[in-house]
């Protein structure tokens, strides 16, 4: 009994020596395979949906053929309440100094990094990505994240103005957070669209909600332990899973929600969903994930940031 | 308990025990009674009569006229857009303050209440408690949020609570005395009830758990065991006396679990602003955003709603 417990940890610890490859394995043990309790992520912790619904996954790998997991179907409730959390977030990320956002988004790319395997794995099960594409992905992912990191405290000069107004004024315009930014994520690429889609927003000193991937809602899951383990404050960065149609038109219509960023090749739900967010100005972005290149540098530029930024103007006296 | 005229002055005599509390009991019933699944008309019959039984409060050393003046216009009409909200039963706001708030409130129907009684600590000497209490309803308080001296409760001069309670009700003359009890710092259950019971017979109109200024204040299982005592008052004395859970109650729906504890407690004829009320500042708006959640079908945001 001791001996076997002994023997298998420190094995798979050294390195094997040619004669330990030869000889078998005195017992064969079996185990069962220890499968993860996929769950949401808000306000820095993984919950279960508040209506103890779930929806399956299934493995498209063939790895493990015909096996499903349980992923979290949120509902409305789980809606207002993840909008609550970004909300009550949104004080503390905005209020950081911009270089200090930079540092800790790069921090993110960090842990991704050193879980690229884990969310590569995903992208193969879920997507049937083979390695080589599901490594380039999460590659592409991690450098957009850092590649935002680096915008962190340069956008805003970029961005402001000092402008010539006929009077004896100082005139001037800043960037400057909106608030809670409620996300639908692209379906595909599931990694790399949801980095795509949300960074700009939280770069810029915006809080998310954000409805993952239908298709592929555990790399999303996944990518939140990046997020839960690196320095992003809780509730900065709020994932739910389920059903678009269900969870979004009650986002579109809440008053707490400063804009929709919607990434759906669904025509008919973007437009109802547009049409509800007008009662409350949102500002809303409609993007079809199927005509965009992910690959693209375009993706990662000064527009990207700029439309979740709301430009302030200030008109300060000047001569008297 | 005696039902005649005590001798130290309040209508009835001091109780010098209480039946214990059994804590595991009341915490779990006072959870118990949070689960009710309350259905939409339910809901909105619920915190629209929760507006009605709201001491909408502001206690800050910066309080001004001009805050208070804001306040009671909140008071009369909770929300601009729907005049059959409201009014909230009372605004409750230090002594100095009461002149601005009667002004404000005058013909409306809304209390003005008033702490005093050298709040909240309540460690100055009687006399002068009796006078803060005294200039407060000359100023025109027609309530009065007084403080147990909680270190003479938890010591035990109990006849000395009750004497100062006593003798705070006959300066109040016609104004409603409530007794706040400041549950936080006594320590335990049988405490909370044997304090109840004190207030009651030394002739509070009401009972109240907290001066809002530490933590813990309201919770559902001390308000429970508040209540209780109110219903064994009642049925010994035949007198209703009010309740009010004051501080850290800043949700509809936590007003909703309050309002299933008095209405399974002692039944329909407490659900009145005459016989409960929330001591309150943030719950109000919170309130305000479900019934036009339930009203529109959209989340609110609090920038929609005025601050005070």
């Amino acid at each position: 009994m001791n001996s076997e417990l002994d023997a298998t940890p420190a094995a798979s610890l050294a390195v094997a020596t040619q004669a330990e490859l030869q000889t078998p394995a005195p017992t064969e043990r079996r185990r069962l395979r220890v499968q993860k309790t996929y769950k949401m992520f808000a306000g820095g912790q993984f919950i279960r949906s508040e209506s103890g619904r779930y929806f399956q996954v299934t493995d498209v790998s063939g790895a493990t053929t015909g096996e499903a997991e349980n992923i979290p179907l949120a509902s409305r409730k789980d809606g207002r309440d993840a909008v609550k959390i970004a909300h009550g977030a949104w004080a503390g990320w905005s209020g950081k100094t911009a270089y200090n956002r930079g540092q800790i988004l790069y921090r993110l790319g960090e842990v991704m990094e050193a879980r690229a395997a884990e969310l590569a794995h995903d992208l193969h099960r879920s997507l049937g990505l083979s390695g080589d594409l599901a490594r380039a992905e999460v590659e592409a992912s991690i450098d957009r994240v850092l590649s935002f990191a680096g915008w962190s405290d340069k956008f805003q000069a970029l961005l402001c103005s000092s402008n010539p107004v006929a009077g004896p004024h100082f005139n001037f315009s800043v960037p400057e957070p909106m608030g809670v930014v409620a996300t639908l994520a692209p379906r595909r690429p599931s990694l790399l669209g949801l980095v795509s889609a949300i960074l700009p927003a939280l770069v810029a000193g915006n809080t998310c909600v954000v409805l993952a991937s239908e298709e592929d809602p555990r790399t999303a899951l996944s990518f939140c332990e990046c997020v839960a383990t690196s320095d992003v404050p809780a509730g900065v960065l709020n994932v739910l899973t389920g059903k678009a149609s269900e969870v979004a038109p009650h986002l579109a219509r809440h008053q707490e929600v400063a804009a929709l960023d919607l990434w759906t090749e669904d025509d008919a739900l973007a437009r109802q969903l547009e049409e509800l967010a007008v009662g409350t100005v949102k500002r809303v972005r409609r993007r079809t994930p199927s005509t965009i290149d992910f690959s693209s540098s375009s993706l990662e530029s000064l527009a990207t940031i700029e439309r979740f930024v709301e430009m302030k103007t200030v008109w300060h006296p000047v001569g008297v | 308990m005696a039902m005649v005229s005590s001798p130290r002055g309040g209508p009835y005599a001091l109780p010098f025990r209480s039946p214990p509390v059994d804590q595991v009991y009341v915490e779990e019933r006072a959870v118990a009674l949070g689960k009710r699944s309350i259905k939409k008309e339910t809901k909105v019959a619920g915190l629209r009569l929760a507006v009605r039984m709201m001491d909408l409060t502001t206690l800050e050393g910066k309080d001004s006229p001009g805050k208070v003046r804001s306040l009671c216009a909140k008071a009369l009409r909770p929300l601009d857009t729907d005049p059959t909200i409201g009014p909230v039963g009372a605004v409750c706001v230090y002594p100095n303050m009461v002149p601005v708030a009667v002004e404000a409130l005058k013909g409306s129907g809304v209390h003005v209440a008033s702490v005093a009684t050298a709040f909240p600590s309540g460690l100055s000497p009687l006399p002068i408690k009796l006078e803060d209490v005294r200039r407060a309803v000359d100023f025109g308080a027609d309530e009065i949020d007084m403080v147990i001296d909680r270190g003479a409760m938890l010591s035990g001069e109990y006849a000395r609570v009750y004497d100062e309670i006593a003798q705070t009700k006959e300066a109040c003359g016609a104004a409603h005395l409530k007794v706040i009890l400041e549950t936080g710092e006594l320590g335990t259950y049988d405490t909370v009830r044997h304090a109840s019971d004190i207030a009651m017979a030394a002739g509070a109109d009401f009972i109240k758990t907290s001066t809002g200024k530490i933590t813990p204040a309201a919770t559902p299982a001390v308000t429970l065991v508040m209540l209780e005592a109110i219903r064994d008052f009642f049925y010994a004395t035949g007198r209703r006396i009010g309740m009010k859970p004051a501080g850290g109650i800043r949700t509809a729906k936590q007003a909703l679990h309050y309002l299933v504890i008095v209405k399974e407690t002692l039944g329909d004829a407490w659900l009145t602003p005459d016989l409960f009320r929330f001591g309150a500042s943030t719950l109000l708006n919170d309130v305000l955003m479900q019934l036009e959640k339930e009203r529109t079908g959209a989340y609110q945001g609090q920038d929609y709603f005025s601050k005070d």
